[in-house]
């Protein structure tokens, strides 16, 4: 069937079962939105600004199995994608985004509302494309989305001139696609996960880390079964939580920066580690040549080769899916009546339990100012768990990772590579439409809430009733504390002057606005925010401005040369 | 007064030698690579190379680049130097983009690199016959003759084109063109589809 380019992109949409494209209109994309206009299939959501339509694509793919797509026009409609496209790209998320380019022949004139789009996301996608010839519209669709989803998954950009959209040809989407020079490794290598469980069964003091490939690589459930079949103690990075329950006594919590006592001790005292989909960055070891200071046997499980010995040298590398790798062990460990050394696991769990006994995270609610700390806490019980959590980028992030418990993988959606700020409101609005009905809360700051606020807007149209909880303590707070601890407490504009008043600003967008000030009015609150089903409740919490998040790893540091609390300074 | 630099002088925290050195005990000696791949033969796709070793702070000293008798592939052969983990990240970080069809590091084993040289010089009076000569012993081309120049094409390795331009009078050079290594394996290592 003979149809113009713009029919093209739209029919390869719903061809890959795409139920929402986020996106924005404009000049170059006009063909494109005319055919979306005229089917029911796609539904598209328009955003206030086109890095909302990626942080909502990827929120929407961070908490399904999806891939995320948004639609973008060209010049000023793809720069302001670039944010949305970096942060996808550093969390390895699945996610095309297709953006209108300036008709064929004005490309490279200076036309109005050009820029290289392919060139200046080069370094920020997994792949890019311009398309030249209306016929490579659908092979390059097909060959984009198995792009995205397969192998160490990533954004991938398509960029079709305006005049390609209007011209036409023969319609056919292609069933099948094979890159000759892509075919990522599925299966692990059978002799090197031999020769890991042997490690495994041979560790006397084993720890397991697994970072957001269990998450991506739908690898939860297997990696469960391992870490308690074989009753070692496991830690999650931040990108990772969720992928062994919080909950579980063999969890041992976060590790890294802000990381648990117990996480970074085991991490760093242990002789046998097992990284699964993790990729040992500065912020989860710190600095890699204290981490080296100590003798241990690696091995390593990710998609990814170049992942492997990037920042640590590793002794039994896997380059495999890493549920199909962990399904693997498991087999052979089942296979074999070998099991670890009952009496030396005992006595790492006994020192486990002594460094557990510190007890990192505690902190008290006085009756004075609310503790941002306790916030998490009720909303982690009010929400029984269950609530998906989006967050943006600083102190607020941290501690919705230490304080709220993640049992289900997907749960937790943050920007963790790039550290986005603006990420968690229009993330939480891809969550909240890929699962409509189920609890979404969207913890910010009030910094980070005003790089995205006008996102309220979008969610008045579509009725999304995601609650935010706004911990606000008046400054830029994770600035703030370095500013505090290695600035001299010199704060240099990292206090957010002349702040709105927030629940009068929800208000205006035709929200509920709520603001707390009281420890006592904390769990109340939360649970009539969470009974509103229909609406978009903001919660101001007006929390202690002097609290810093603890443990704390400085920049650079080793693993255990932890600050626990102000009394450490 | 003989200068004698003290150990204390904070200007051997800069010296070459001493850097060399510390790096070759945590043996990270940096060494010369020629890595050689084939490509795509797509727009944009020397920018996804070349955007890779700027982006992640990798040497290029070198880069040639061509289509293959197949015309949909290119075949590059890139000069670069670092620590044997750095050349390590450089081959996976290349065969992690999607357009790259095959890499090999030709510097693991026994290997051929040449490289193409067009040397203008000045060639009057006595210097014409000089020039001449030393081409000849370079076995050199001269490819272009005026009244009072010469252009010689000469192919070799890097240190024989090297030792060429040391060779002749550097006041007689008036410019040199060079074309970057090309690198092949010996005998049976081919790089193939």
């Amino acid at each position: 069937m003979v149809m113009t380019g713009a029919e093209i992109v739209i029919r390869c949409l719903q061809e890959e079962k795409v139920d929402y494209l986020f996106g924005y209109p404009g000049g170059a994309v006009l063909y494109i939105y005319d055919e979306l206009f005229k089917q029911d299939k796609v539904r598209h959501v328009l955003v206030r600004h086109e890095q909302a339509a990626i942080h909502a694509a990827d929120g929407y793919a961070r908490s399904t199995e999806k891939v995320g797509v948004a639609l973008v026009t060209s010049g000023p409609g793809a720069t302001n994608a670039v944010t949305g496209i970096a942060t996808a790209f550093c969390d390895s998320i699945p996610m095309v985004v297709i953006s209108g380019q300036v008709p064929s022949a004005a490309i490279g004139q200076d036309a109005f509302q050009e820029v290289d789009t392919v060139g200046i996301t080069r370094p920020c996608v997994k792949h890019n494309f311009l398309v030249r010839d209306v016929r490579d519209i659908a092979p390059t669709i097909k060959k984009a989305f198995y792009l995205a989803r397969t192998g160490r998954p990533g954004p991938v950009l398509v960029d079709i001139p305006k005049d390609i959209t209007a011209q036409k040809c023969e319609f056919e989407y292609p069933q099948t696609v094979s890159i000759r020079s892509y075919s990522p490794v599925v299966k692990g290598h059978q002799g090197q996960i031999k020769k890991a469980l042997q490690l495994l069964l041979e560790a006397r003091r084993p720890m397991i880390y697994a970072g957001g490939g269990v998450v991506l690589g739908d690898a939860a459930d297997k990696l469960t079964a391992l870490v308690r079949k074989l009753g070692f103690p496991c830690t999650n990075t931040l990108m990772g939580l969720g992928g062994y329950p919080a909950t579980d006594p063999q969890f041992v919590g976060m590790l890294g920066m802000h990381g648990n006592y117990e996480a970074n001790m085991g991490m760093h005292y242990c002789d046998v580690l097992l990284a699964v989909g993790a990729r040992f960055d500065d912020r989860v070891i710190g600095s890699p040549d204290h981490f080296a200071s100590e003798p241990r046997k690696i091995i390593h499980i990710d998609i990814d080769p170049s992942s492997i010995s990037k920042r640590v040298k590793v002794d039994v590398p896997i380059v495999g899916d890493v549920a199909e790798v962990l399904g693997e062990l498991l087999a052979q460990l089942e296979a074999t009546s070998q099991r670890p050394d009952q009496e030396s696991l005992g006595s790492w769990w006994k020192q486990i339990d002594e460094w557990r006994r510190r007890d990192c995270l505690k902190f008290t609610q006085g009756e004075g100012l609310i503790k941002p700390q306790y916030v998490i806490q009720k909303l982690w019980e009010v929400t029984s768990g269950e609530a998906f959590v989006t967050s943006d980028v600083g102190q607020h992030q941290m501690w919705a990772a230490q304080y709220y418990k993640f049992d289900k993988p997907r749960r937790w959606v943050n920007s963790g590579g790039l550290g986005t700020m603006g990420f968690g409101l229009p993330a939480a609005m891809g969550v909240q439409l890929a699962h409509p009905g189920s609890p979404v809360a969207c913890v910010t700051g009030e910094g980070s809430i005003q790089m995205n606020i006008q996102e309220l807007s979008t969610c008045k149209q579509f009725r999304l009733p995601i609650k935010v909880i706004l911990l606000n303590n008046g400054y830029l707070g994770m600035v703030r504390q370095w500013q505090e601890l290695f600035h001299g407490n010199r704060y240099s504009e990292s206090y957010m002057d002349a702040l709105p008043d927030f629940p009068k600003l929800a208000a205006a967008y035709g929200h509920v606005g709520i603001r707390v000030d009281k420890p006592g009015d904390v769990e109340g609150a939360l649970r009539e925010a969470f009974k509103q089903k229909n609406d978009l409740v903001f919660l101001d919490f007006q929390v202690d401005a002097t609290e810093n998040v603890y443990p704390m790893v400085q920049g650079g540091k080793g693993l255990t040369d932890m600050i626990l609390s102000a009394e450490d300074l | 007064m003989g200068k004698i630099r003290q150990a204390s002088d904070p200007s051997t925290a800069l010296d070459a030698h001493w850097l060399r050195g510390l790096l070759a005990i945590q043996n990270k000696t940096i060494m010369r690579h020629v890595i050689s791949l084939l490509i795509e033969n797509e727009a944009g796709a020397l920018s996804r190379v070349s955007g890779l070793f700027s982006a992640r702070g990798y040497n290029i000293e070198s880069l040639t680049v061509a289509p293959t008798e197949d015309a949909s592939l290119s075949r590059m052969t890139i000069v670069t130097s670092g620590s044997d983990d750095v050349v390590e990240q450089i081959t996976k970080q290349l065969n992690k983009l999607v357009e790259v069809v095959k890499v090999v590091d030709l510097s693991e084993s026994a290997h051929i690199e040449r490289e193409l040289m067009l040397v203008k010089v000045r060639a009057t009076g006595k210097d014409r016959e000089e020039m001449k000569r030393m081409a000849d012993i370079f076995r050199g081309r001269i490819i272009d003759v005026t009244d009072t120049s010469y252009v010689i094409e000469l192919t070799g390795n890097q240190a024989k084109l090297d030792s060429f331009v040391g060779a002749i009078d550097a006041g007689l050079i008036l410019e040199t063109v060079r074309s970057g290594i090309c690198g092949v394996g010996r005998g049976d290592r081919v790089l193939k589809v």
